[in-house]
């Protein structure tokens, strides 16, 4: 075995092996779409924001625009304050646009959906979403309608 | 009692003895990862034997081990109709845990015995204190070139186990299972982190190439220099590989992934 053959098969291990290490960033983790991640900010109260996460996605209409990156409460709102980080592309949010926590699926995880507004005016970095909706959560909507029923 | 109590003692005071060897061994091969590097055609030659000669095991086991995945997750997934999230399960459990930790157990089965046969051999024909005897530093030209192609091996070769274990996850679930294509890929890209996931997955596979190089290696120098003492070092070097690297592997998942 010459050391010309070792060599070659060396560069050869070592370039599929960072081949893998490509493949794995570029299609199997999110790095594709992360690089993309520059954006503005948004920030939205909810009452109650269920199980939402950071890294929970935002949709309108389904298609996938930006994610959550901050979930705080807020002691002067009593609230909690989710931070949104929307693609550049996507600035045509209006200033009444409305945020709703979902659930994708029966037990699925959640996310926040955006419904554009009528308004003219877009709703530019640091704004706040005014109109908001929170997460269902099921032992409420329980109690409600054990209420209901044993009220009627 | 006191021949029982002395049985203890001893056996403390041995283990102890052979930790404290082992750490200065380790020290001494880390000091002579310097010269390893400014020498690369030593460990050019070593990576050859103990990463491009592993590649044929880790390739099929991975490509196997992906595609029990793709089965079993399918027929479990299709009871709750979220065949979706195949992409994830197979490519979390792959990056996270089965690239990296099944990487090491074949290493260890497959280069960490060979290391250890090797250098029991040189000891047992005193190649090694020839070496000595010649004022070439057996540390320098035999340990740490062969310490440092572990430690570039590894993370490639569990990277290169965990692609392919996806694509045969691929296979079997949208090839022959009929998954849809499109929300296997999206899907996992959605769930899978790339600085929590697959940088943690390398982080591991590193940490796991430091603990099986050593343990062979110290094995092998540390072996009793007759026929027998080489086959039993082989075996404890598989033997404790497999066990440093299970129990590694706890607390390093403990550690990394613990807090989600």
């Amino acid at each position: 075995m010459t050391t010309r053959f070792i060599e070659i098969m060396v560069g050869a291990f070592v370039a599929v092996g960072c081949a893998a290490l490509f493949m794995l960033a570029m299609k199997v983790s999110n790095l594709s779409t992360l690089s993309s991640a520059e954006g503005y900010h948004l920030t939205a109260y909810f009452e109650n924001i269920g199980g939402l996460k950071v890294r929970s996605p935002i949709t309108v209409s389904g298609v996938k625009v930006g994610q959550v990156t901050g979930i705080v409460f807020d002691p002067d709102r009593l609230q909690a304050k989710v931070t949104l980080l929307l693609e550049m592309d996507h600035d045509y949010f209006s200033t009444d646009t409305a945020a709703s926590i979902y659930t994708a699926g029966l037990l699925g995880e959640q996310y926040i959906a955006l419904e554009p507004g009528a308004e003219d005016e877009t709703l530019k970095d640091g704004d706040t979403v005014e109109f908001t909706q929170s997460a269902l959560v099921l032992e409420e909507i329980v109690s409600k309608f054990i209420s209901n029923v044993a009220s009627s | 009692m006191m021949n029982w109590l002395q049985n203890l003692g001893r056996k403390g005071l041995l283990l102890f003895e052979g930790l404290g060897r082992a750490a200065i061994f380790f020290v001494g091969m880390v000091g002579g990862l310097g010269v390893a590097l400014l020498r690369f055609r030593l460990t050019l030659r070593e990576i050859y034997s103990v990463g491009v000669l592993s590649l044929v095991i880790i390739v099929v086991s991975g490509l196997f081990v992906g595609m029990v995945l793709g089965l079993q997750g399918y027929v479990n997934f299709a009871k709750f109709n979220a065949e979706e999230s195949l992409g994830i399960f197979v490519a979390l459990s792959l990056v996270r845990e089965l690239g990296p930790v099944v990487t090491g157990l074949l290493y260890a089965g497959r280069a960490g015995s060979a290391l250890t046969a090797e250098i029991g051999l040189m000891k047992t024909t005193e190649q090694l204190a020839a070496m000595e005897m010649m004022a070439v530093d057996p540390m320098r030209r035999v340990f740490a070139p062969r310490f440092l192609a572990g430690i570039i091996s590894m993370p490639l070769l569990a990277a290169i186990f965990s692609a392919v274990g996806v694509l045969g996850g691929y296979f079997v679930g949208v090839g022959l299972l009929g998954v849809d294509a499109g929300s296997y890929w999206s899907q996992m890209q959605a769930s899978v982190d790339f600085s929590e996931d697959i940088v943690n997955g390398v982080i591991k596979s590193a940490v796991f190439g430091v603990a099986c190089n050593w343990i062979a290696l110290y094995e092998g120098y540390d072996a009793v220099p007759t026929a027998e003492g080489v086959s039993r070092a082989t075996t404890k070097t598989v033997v404790r590989s497999a066990l440093a690297v299970l129990g590694l592997d706890f607390i390093l998942t403990a550690l990394m992934f613990g807090d989600i």
